[in-house]
């Protein structure tokens, strides 16, 4: 044989056992045992482990962006064998999963769009998990010098007003909904060259704004993780309309078979939790100084001031 | 600039550290994007041969598909393959959604019209009277088709390279049926498009630098056994 064959059989060889290997890894439960953390594969309940394992979190960008998930889920999975499927887009994918039944359960936070899904029969058991808040952050120049306002809606109009870089999520999310609202209450329809829609998530969006010197709101959890990339500054905070909360659904299984329910009320559970709400109220206090995200569960949205 | 200085370094770091999850990052990329290749290339050699090759009717549509497909865009394959596998579309039975399985079948539809197409561009610049001889010396089909294979190997390897470049840069359909899942179906692109908006662009640099430190060995592997003859 020739070198050259030689060297050609070894490719050929080394594709075709990364391909076998990579193709004996279909199934349900079998990636989950062979790839999953290794940490919670050793340390998982092997016998007692539950049937089905892989659970489908349909969930907003900013929970992951935030690195909040990166704490809670191998928490989860050690405890109870289950294999969370993280799919960090935003709200309203998320949700739209849900109303699909391509998830099993949702993490998300636009109250009005949930409350819909709710009654469309596609979600149940909506409980409150957390709460955190938006903030209106934008360059330090402040050319439409709305630092300091107090209402988000005054804001909004000086920067239409002024015509200042305003970049939008533009993507349909919790954080885009808030946006659109607070313009409809501003009474503008924002669009014009100032207008930017990133079509992006959180963390991409405040890149975005960054870079353009541009004004965006955005959730205060994800904009203190990136702070230190970013050249914006809060601008408008703790006006009662910016409250962000978050609540936990599970996709009804009356309504879609397939969804493995059992997994995702562990989840939830877990999410409400002691320790699961602990974890929530400790995570980011050693980073940033201050928690990202405020435990809420057992109270009702009346007590943060929804309708 | 110096995010590409911070970027090696940390990928120098990652690498020697033995960081577990980059690894197996770095392996089921390789996994995933070396096994959809795989099957284009069980596809796309014969697919290739045959419209090189052979006359039938209704060729030129074919060829025409074929380089329409070598400019499939990831993120529509994606998307059709995520209407199908999605838990209630028509394969939802089996479970594939957001495996590692997924993505080797959404990367090897990307791949499959790369290799045809190159391939089979190869083979017709064999000159035909060599098909001819070598069938009138009395070969079988599988024969011939090895034995063309080996004239226009250069061509075949171009191939191969057309066929992994492709799926291996690619994150639109990654992203989709596979979900960037933690452990289970995260790959070098879609974990860098993660840490650029959790804004670790130093980690998203190094996970770049390693996906061509990956790309550039088995090309090099690849490029080594093509140019041989050239060189001796």
């Amino acid at each position: 044989m020739s070198k050259r064959t030689i060297s050609l059989l070894l490719i050929l060889t080394l594709l075709i056992s990364v391909a076998l290997f990579g193709c004996g890894n279909g199934g349900q439960g079998k990636v989950a045992d062979k790839s999953s953390d290794q940490k919670t594969a050793e340390k998982a309940p092997t016998d007692k482990g539950p049937a089905t394992k892989d659970v489908i979190l349909a969930t907003t960008t900013s929970t992951q962006d935030s690195g909040l998930l990166d704490v809670l889920i191998p928490a989860f999975q050690q405890k109870t064998g289950y294999v969370i499927k993280t799919i960090a887009v935003g709200t309203g994918q998320a949700l739209a999963m849900g109303q699909r039944g391509e998830a099993d359960v949702l993490l998300v936070h636009a109250p009005e769009a949930e409350k819909k899904v709710e009654e469309s029969g596609a979600a149940v058991n909506r409980r409150l998990v957390m709460h955190n808040d938006f903030i209106l952050v934008g360059p330090p120049q402040d050319p439409a010098k709305i630092k300091g306002v107090a209402k988000a809606e005054e804001a909004l109009k000086k920067v239409a007003a002024a015509g200042a870089i305003f970049v939008s999520r533009g993507d349909d999310s919790g954080t885009d909904k808030m946006e659109k609202g607070l313009w409809k209450k501003a009474g503008i329809t924002p669009q014009g060259k100032w207008y930017q829609q990133a079509g992006s998530g959180m963390g991409q969006t405040l890149n975005i704004a960054s870079e353009k010197a541009g004004y965006t709101l955005t959730d205060r959890a994800t904009y203190l993780a990136l702070k230190k990339n970013l050249r914006l500054e809060i601008m408008v905070e703790r006006d009662p309309v910016l409250l962000n909360i978050y609540h936990v659904m599970e996709v009804n299984p009356a309504k879609f078979p397939k969804v493995n329910t059992a997994g995702a009320k562990a989840f939830a559970d877990f999410l409400v939790s002691k320790e699961g709400q602990a974890m929530i109220g400790k995570f980011g206090v050693d980073k940033f100084g201050a928690p990202l995200f405020f435990p809420d569960a057992g109270k009702k949205d009346e007590d943060l001031g929804l309708k | 600039m110096d995010i590409i200085w911070q970027g090696l370094q940390k990928a120098a770091r990652l690498l020697l550290a033995g960081d577990a999850e980059v690894w197996r990052v770095t392996f089921l990329t390789l996994q995933v994007s070396g096994g959809a290749t795989l099957i284009s290339l069980l596809i796309g050699l014969p697919l290739g041969a045959v419209l090189a090759l052979k006359v039938f009717p209704g060729r030129r549509v074919a060829v025409s598909l074929v380089n329409t497909g070598m400019a499939l865009p990831p993120v529509v394959v994606g998307l059709v393959v995520s209407v199908f596998l999605w838990r209630n579309g028509p394969f939802g039975f089996l479970h594939l959604m957001y495996t590692p399985t997924a993505m080797v079948i959404a990367q090897s539809i990307i791949a499959t019209p790369l290799v045809t197409g190159v391939a089979m561009a190869g083979l017709q610049q064999l000159d035909p009277r060599l098909n001819r001889q070598i069938l009138a010396l009395g070969a079988s089909g599988v024969q011939t088709f090895w034995l063309l294979l080996r004239e226009a190997r250069l061509s075949i390897l171009a191939a191969v390279m057309a066929g992994l470049g492709g799926v291996i840069s690619e994150v639109g359909a990654s992203m989709m049926v596979g979900g960037n899942v933690q452990g289970q179906t995260r790959v070098l692109t879609t974990a860098t498009v993660m840490e650029v908006s959790k804004g670790n662009f130093d980690v998203a640099m190094a996970l770049s630098i390693i996906l061509l430190l990956l790309t550039y060995g088995i090309t090099l592997g690849i490029t080594m056994a093509q140019q041989r003859k050239r060189i001796s």
